[in-house]
């Protein structure tokens, strides 16, 4: 109940890659033949990527991961453009690895606004319009919250961002594998992805870079992927990079229906068996696959131990899970009571998660809830009365 | 990250509930940081006869309060009012360094209830200190 953290590689796309890590080892800067076979082999994941995205082979660089390519696409862009301006425009619901880029930039000369967003998490598209100034030159937006399953309404916010001469990062970690993403439809600038996210493997991610468009590397000392990202390229992981975009983009027309269905029925379920819970995110412009709730007077850290205690992985916005002494920042963005955020569990479903398992889940978190809720002295109806 | 005995005490709680009839009460905690524990007391003769927890809280808020009710049962209120914070995440074994302050209050709570049973009994803590010494 944890796959929007990471999920399991796919056997298939283990299956590609194993040659790639073994016999056909070459190096793909390699003059001879055994790199000029790596090369080809990375060209063809290239291809098949941008092809799945509607995009160019010539506008996929290959980075480590959704962090880096976050980081590449901020930072890269800003440092690309800080003579036409400093002005860079986020949400305050990115993940951190948007988030602390923008935060650095705004410690290093340019300036930063962060897009408020309303009780579902959605950005206010006023506030941008408003927000974006001559000296504009980044929107970075988050697709779909990590935490709360929003999805944005990114070509919207495309066009208005681009009315202005702006350009666009688009933070698709959660979405790219999750959901169809068309980079020519949405006409977006920079979108950041993430292999692990979708079946493949850790440590491998793109960044799409629209073609024209100008960004710096983070990274300096070689030619590989068009002097964006220095470094010997891998190629297993790209390999296995696209060969489980392709069996995502397959799957999807299956996928997205079951996992919609299952995500409703466990709304519905946990809702009309526990009293005084509340959805986080909006209803129904949200991920297939996450359901993110606030259980009142209990802590979500004491749920999640339960839970896992009962073999099941869920992540919590409470503070005390989070490692800091604040609850989630996007939970607060949404102007979510401290006391209701430190009660929240984000469940997130996967390829393997079954009916059943919503089933169990469910009346486990019922347990569980009871049980807390009888210790808590927040809890009106409980053998304590007395709500200071 | 938690110990064994943090995950024993989490997963079956010792003294859960509210004395019905305390001699004290002690809460420390509020919603906002995310933890909030209640200790009720029962005392007889200056020593702690009963004690219930009720705790909003993390795993380690509902281990330091479960602890907590099972070092003082049977103590003098002099000997709970030396019971630290420390101590009780020392007698589970260790809390994780972001736990030790932001969810390691039960002794807090039992300072607090003490307190408010000497406020209950119009006693001063020395005089009661006294009594129980002497007797």
């Amino acid at each position: 109940m944890d796959y929007a953290a990471t999920t399991p590689v796919a056997p298939e796309v283990l299956e590609a890659m194993a040659p790639y890590m073994t016999e056909h080892f070459g190096n793909p800067s390699s003059i001879h033949s055994f790199g000029r076979e790596a090369k080809q082999t990375l060209e063809k994941a290239r291809e098949t990527i941008a092809t799945l995205l509607e995009a160019r082979p010539e506008e996929i660089v290959f980075t480590s991961g959704g962090s880096e390519s976050s980081n590449l696409a901020i930072k890269g862009c800003a440092e690309a453009y800080s003579r036409k301006g400093r002005h860079i425009i986020t949400t305050s619901v990115e993940h951190h690895a948007s988030l602390d880029a923008v935060k650095h930039l705004s410690k290093n000369g340019f300036e930063a606004t962060y897009l408020p967003v309303d009780r579902d998490g959605l950005v206010d598209l006023n506030a941008l319009k408003n927000a974006l100034r001559d000296d504009t030159i980044l929107v970075s937006v988050i697709h779909a919250n990590n935490e709360v399953g929003t999805i944005q309404p990114v070509k919207e916010i495309v066009e208005i961002a681009h009315e202005k001469g702006a350009l666009v990062h688009v933070d698709s970690v959660q979405v790219v594998g999750s959901l169809p993403v068309s980079v020519r439809d949405l006409d977006i600038d920079l979108m950041s992805m993430s292999a692990h996210k979708f079946y493949g493997p850790k440590g491998m991610g793109g960044l799409y870079v629209k073609r024209g468009v100008r960004i710096l590397p983070l990274i300096h000392g070689g030619p590989h992927e068009k002097k964006l990202r220095a470094g010997t390229q891998n190629v297993a992981g790209a390999v296995g990079m696209a060969k489980a975009l392709e069996l995502a983009v397959e799957r999807m027309g299956d996928e997205v229906p079951r996992l919609t269905g299952l995500r409703d029925k466990m709304i519905e379920e946990i809702t009309s068996r526990i009293d005084h819970v509340r959805l986080n995110g909006h209803r129904i412009k949200r991920l297939p696959n996450n359901v993110n709730v606030s259980v009142e007077y209990v802590e979500g850290e004491a749920m999640l131990l339960n839970l896992d205690l009962k073999g099941i992985a869920v992540s919590s916005g409470s503070a005390c899970s989070s490692g800091s002494l604040e609850p989630s920042h996007v939970l607060m963005a949404m102007g979510i009571p401290y006391e209701i955020a430190h009660g929240s569990l984000r469940f997130t479903l996967g390829r393997s998660t079954t009916e059943a398992d919503v089933e169990y889940v469910v009346s486990s978190l019922a347990d569980i809830v009871a049980k807390l809720r009888e210790m808590s002295p927040l809890y009106p109806s409980g053998p304590c009365k007395c709500k200071d | 990250m938690y110990s064994e005995k943090v995950m024993e005490h989490f997963s079956s709680p010792r003294n859960v509930g509210q004395i019905s009839d305390p001699d004290g009460v002690g809460q420390v905690g509020n919603p906002v940081c995310g933890d909030i524990m209640r200790l009720s007391i029962k005392v007889e003769d200056g020593k702690i006869v009963d004690v219930k927890f009720m705790t909003f809280g993390c795993g380690a808020a509902i281990a330091t309060s479960s602890m907590i009710t099972e070092m003082v049962k049977g103590r003098t209120l002099d000997e709970a009012l030396q019971i630290s914070n420390r101590a009780v995440a020392d007698a589970l074994d260790g809390l994780p360094p972001a736990k030790m302050h932001c969810s390691n209050l039960a002794a807090d709570a039992l300072h607090k209830a003490i307190q408010d049973y000497y406020e209950r009994s119009g006693k001063s803590a020395d005089a009661e200190n006294r009594r129980t010494t002497a007797g």
